[in-house]
């Protein structure tokens, strides 16, 4: 479990997060959700240490991470894997190279036929498992994402990070990586948060959903309740996606809503 | 620009404090030595000898007076090129190649997230992409002096000769007259300085990279630009203090 408790961030006088307390819960997919420029990037990359908050303090299991010594902040770093917006795979690797680095820097006692084995499974798990040998200038965005997912997963992490996995994706690739990042968090009993503003996501994967709005936390809840939320800013952000008002024109019809909606997109329905 | 200073400094310790494994860092800097030095080998060979071999074309252009012995050519020619051009003309050809291509590596990677995704890993991004580029450039930047030494001085005799304006005898008399071997290592001082200017500030405008393609192409013309102020600032405070 992850605790965030008062976040603040500030930048050139101009407050970014003001004052977010929420929890990421084990084993689940957690969502960050709110529109462009909310904060939900900055709070992830406070979260992961990329970005030192001026105020508040985050715990990971019950061990402060927020001005901790670096040896312990080093330890949690371990176990974090992240998946980022652009994928962030390194060029001048393969795609096997790419999975393998992490164990390579963080696992030095791990012989190379055991890293060889780890990576090979992790692309396996991705459906990459011919894709070894291809430089990331050669494979397709939505490749380039499981890689990334491949990659965060090979040290066996306890926190996935995902900061807005759909960007740059059709639809049907969307959902994959969208399915696959839920199967992951369920298989391995990790902890993800998942930065995202698209509502395919939230009707996909969404478990524990939190909404930001201007730097502040509005709601946090399950997808189920979030149709008949009265935040009048989430309501406003979420039928403004045509996807929700079918499921809300459906819901009104007594026919499953938001639970029928899930069920076609898991069937790879033509939303 | 004190500010800058200061970035810069503690960009520095930051790459000295938490250093990767040895066994990491040797192979990275043997890698990045493939590339800052056996990559430079063509483009050092041809400057230095025809800087050699112009250099020798001008001052025998210049010293047409019969009282002068020929062999003074050759003498002017190796101080020259032990003392300023190997090193110095070869650090700013250096600065230009190595420079830029550090820069914009490093650049790119700050804005495509890889930087962030070591650092996301527990790694120290500065210390593993830095620190390896810094040694790499201290251990051959010596290496590619020496080499262009020997080439400028080859350069005169072939110039010197091929073109009539002095004879192969003159000309290595000249090169073996009062031969000063501090000049050897005083240059060699100044290719390890310049290495690390050349490295580390480049490696510095690399990192402070923000924004998107356009500012990867403004921190390598930045680097290319303070690397060759810092080379003169350092080539004058080197002579002033060493010779």
């Amino acid at each position: 479990m992850i605790e965030v408790s008062n976040i603040q961030k500030s930048f050139d006088g101009q407050q970014v997060l003001k004052g977010i307390s929420c929890v990421f819960e084990t084993g689940k997919c957690n969502l960050l959700l709110g529109g462009s420029g909310t904060g939900k990037s900055v709070l992830l990359q406070c979260i992961v240490g990329l970005m030192k908050p001026d105020i508040g303090s985050i715990t990971f299991d019950g061990t402060v991470y927020t001005n901790s010594k670096i040896d312990i902040r080093q330890e949690i770093r371990r176990k974090i894997g992240m998946l980022f917006q652009g994928s962030a795979l390194f060029d001048s690797m393969t795609v096997a190279q790419n999975v393998e680095f992490p164990l390579q820097m963080l696992t030095p006692d791990m012989t190379p036929a055991d890293r060889r084995d780890r990576v090979a499974f992790c692309l396996k798990r991705v459906g990459l498992e011919n894709a070894g040998n291809k430089m990331p200038s050669e494979i397709s965005g939505g490749m380039k994402k499981r890689v990334g997912i491949a990659r965060a997963i090979a040290p066996n992490c306890t926190y996935l990070f995902c900061d807005e996995p759909n960007s740059g994706l059709d639809p049907a690739t969307s959902i994959k990586i969208d399915q696959l990042i839920h199967e992951i968090t369920h298989e391995y009993g990790i902890t993800t948060v998942v930065v995202t503003h698209d509502m395919n996501s939230v009707i996909e994967i969404g478990e524990h959903i939190i909404f930001l709005h201007q730097g502040k936390k509005l709601w946090d809840g399950t997808k189920d309740d979030i149709l008949n939320v009265e935040v009048p800013e989430l309501k406003e952000f979420i039928f403004s996606s045509s996807l929700v008002r079918a499921a809300k024109k459906v819901d009104d019809e007594s026919v499953g809503g938001m639970a029928a909606i899930t069920d076609d997109a898991a069937h790879g329905a033509n939303i | 620009m004190l500010t800058a200073f200061g970035n810069f400094v503690l960009f520095i310790r930051s790459m000295l404090s938490r250093s990767e494994r040895f066994k990491v860092l040797w192979a990275r800097t043997i890698d990045e030595a493939m590339l800052i030095g056996v990559d430079s080998i063509f483009i050092v060979s041809i400057v230095s000898a025809f800087i050699g071999a112009v250099t020798c074309v001008q001052i025998a252009y210049n010293m047409s007076n019969p009282l002068i012995p020929k062999s003074t050519i050759g003498f002017m020619v190796r101080e020259m090129t032990i003392l300023e051009l190997a090193p110095t003309i070869t650090c700013i050809v250096l600065a230009g190649k190595v420079g830029s291509s550090i820069a914009g590596g490093l650049g790119t990677m700050k804005i495509t997230e890889q930087v962030a995704a070591l650092e996301v890993m527990g790694i120290n991004a500065t210390s593993y992409l830095v620190l390896p580029r810094i040694l790499a450039a201290v251990i051959m930047f010596p290496l590619l002096v020496i080499m262009a030494m020997v080439l400028g001085i080859l350069g005169g005799y072939l110039a010197g000769t091929l073109t009539n304006v002095m004879g192969a005898q003159d000309y290595i008399e000249g090169i073996r007259t009062d031969f000063v071997p501090y000049n050897i290592v005083f240059a060699l001082i100044k290719a390890v300085v310049f290495a690390f200017l050349i490295s580390a500030i480049s490696s510095f405008k690399g990192f402070n990279t923000r924004g998107g393609a356009l500012e990867v192409g403004a921190a390598s013309t930045g680097a290319v630009t303070a690397s060759i102020i810092a080379i003169l600032i350092a080539d004058f405070v080197l002579a002033a203090v060493l010779l």
